[in-house]
């Protein structure tokens, strides 16, 4: 069957020009660049802009692997993963290790990245300081200006109000002491992984049509007060599949009676350690032969 | 001694809509100039390009900073301009919730510049953020609480304290006491003229309230038509207007 598409769909003159608002966003880390974003065949909100980053970047020999929630087989990874299949017959994979690029909404991988690869995210809104101050000329002002006090307010807010940081994801961070970043909306457990991380990392905000980036080994810095510094944030448990107690859990129910059960969030990590042999509670539990990766 | 704060003439025109022409007043430190003037008459104008919010057409505006020294505020970077605004200067808008940001708390409010300039510890912003309301007269205990839930008397008394936390040499004040009701408004000119004694502030009011004036000010402008058209003392000015656009307002003010 002959491909009608271009290769990874848009067009080379679109791809240009995110390439080079990409070249700009790496020599600026953390500065939002405005792009002149595509409609793409799919809805504001699924990932327009990681997918048009990821096409800008994308060549016949990459290796994609696509993520959502740290998930490969979630709707929005495996539509995302079929696309760039389709219109870029790329080879796809799950293993982190063995992807040249990673499309990621909303978490880090828990394998190490290196330099060979490049990580995309998935940006709703690009701008740290929206909802705290509604005009977007006052918030470009105040990035050019470095003010950045009302970041902080923010933060004073949530320990105001719950005696701690109660900001889970999306948690503010600072590049290359200069410019204040939306993380986009991974856990703040991941906001350490960024910081001299050997990848580069690309964002792309589609609908709000803004690029930004994070070359690899800079120093990314989570803010927070002098009395109520930085904390991961992590379910006390351990994975009940795989038994891994550093790894990032999601929790999820399992019947009517309201039980429930911690699971790695990121499922590659949780099936390589399976593999491996590690076992946790819920799977030893179960008989010999028991699947644990079809809950 | 000199004046801590001097403009010299002072032009802004909107197109052939004359704002103010030609102004020049200075003030001491410890001083509190009041500006009145009917509706149109270019008291905010002035009052905004005396605060560098807005670009006059000419003129110059001098501010001695006690850490900076002599400066010209509109020759000023944007950046600095900013700074200056948030540390050294306030501004306090007729209506607190162009001050204010009603979707933070009256704590967050409050300790919004301290974070600004780089205040980078909790407890220490709370406690002054505490500080500063009980020294306006709010219930401390509403630290946590909107300032949507506030009285309009409080909004205008949060504002003032969210503005005065940097202790600044400078303050602004565009109509602070209009919109709110009579016994509201002498409270709140008592705390004004307290704290201004008190850290003895450099004020400059704008207001068409001459009672406002005479229980706060030491010197006022008379503006009408962009220009103006009596200063002096405000006592003598109040007692013996010269001007008779002066002396019609000053008959026009309300017996009771």
């Amino acid at each position: 069957m002959s491909n009608d598409y271009n290769f990874a769909y848009l067009d080379e003159q679109t791809k240009r020009m995110i390439r080079r608002g990409l070249l700009k966003s790496i020599a600026i880390p953390g500065y939002q660049v405005p792009f002149a974003s595509r409609e793409m065949p799919m809805p504001y909100g699924w990932g327009t802009g990681g997918v048009q980053v990821t096409s800008a970047c994308l060549v016949p020999e990459d290796k994609i692997k696509v993520i959502d929630q740290g998930a490969d087989d979630t709707t929005n990874a495996v539509s995302i993963r079929q696309f760039f299949e389709k219109t870029a017959k790329v080879e796809t994979t799950t293993h982190t290790e063995k992807a040249s690029l990673i499309q990621t909404r909303h978490r880090i991988p828990e394998h190490d990245l290196d330099e060979n690869q490049i990580l995309v995210y998935q940006v709703p809104i690009p701008e740290p300081l929206r909802f705290l101050e509604p005009r977007e000329s006052e918030t470009r002002k105040m990035h050019a200006l470095t003010e950045y006090g009302l970041m902080h307010v923010k933060l004073y807010e949530d320990i105001a109000h719950h005696g701690h940081i109660a900001t889970s994801y999306a948690y503010p961070v600072k590049v290359e002491g200069r410019y204040v970043m939306d993380p986009s909306p991974i856990p703040k457990f991941d906001n350490p992984k960024m910081s001299m991380c050997p990848a580069l990392q690309l964002f792309g905000a589609g609908r709000e049509q803004r690029l930004y980036a994070i070359p690899p080994y800079c120093e990314v810095i989570s803010l927070d007060f002098e009395d109520h510094p930085f904390t991961r944030l992590k379910a006390n448990a351990e994975c009940e599949l795989c038994s891994a107690n550093n790894s990032y859990l999601d929790e999820v129910i399992i019947d009517d009676e309201g039980n429930r059960m911690f699971v790695c969030s990121d499922t590659h990590y949780c099936e390589a350690r399976q593999a491996d042999g590690h076992r946790g509670k819920r799977n030893r539990l179960d008989q010999e032969g028991y699947d644990a990766t079809h809950i | 001694m000199q004046p801590i704060f001097e403009a010299t003439g002072i032009s802004k025109s909107y197109g052939h809509i004359l704002g103010c022409s030609n102004i020049n007043l200075s003030l001491y430190s410890g001083e509190v100039m009041g500006i009145v003037g009917e509706s149109g008459s270019g008291k905010s104008t002035l009052l905004n390009c005396l605060s560098a919010q807005i670009m006059p057409d000419q003129g110059e505006v001098i501010f001695r900073s006690p850490s900076r020294g002599e400066v010209d505020i509109l020759k000023l970077s944007e950046a600095e301009q900013r700074y200056l605004a948030r540390t050294e200067w306030a501004y306090v808008h007729q209506n607190p919730r162009d001050g204010l940001r009603m979707s933070v708390s009256a704590g967050g409010n409050v300790g919004e510049r301290l974070m600004n300039i780089g205040n980078r510890h909790y407890g220490n912003i709370r406690t002054k953020a505490e500080d500063w309301m009980s020294r306006v007269e709010l219930d401390t205990s509403r630290i946590d609480h909107r300032p949507s839930t506030f009285s309009g008397g409080m909004q205008q008394r949060l504002q003032i304290a969210r503005n005065l936390v940097t202790e600044p040499r400078l303050i602004f004040m565009d109509e602070p006491t209009g919109g709110l009701d009579v016994s509201v408004q002498a409270r709140l000119l008592d705390l004004l003229r307290s704290l201004v004694q008190e850290l003895s502030l450099s004020v400059i009011i704008v207001t068409h309230d001459l009672a406002v004036i005479r229980m706060l000010a030491d010197r006022m402008v008379v503006m009408k038509n962009g220009n103006v058209v009596e200063a002096g003392l405000a006592d003598q000015v109040l007692d013996d207007p010269q001007h008779p656009y002066t002396q019609l307002l000053v008959s026009s003010i309300l017996q009771v």
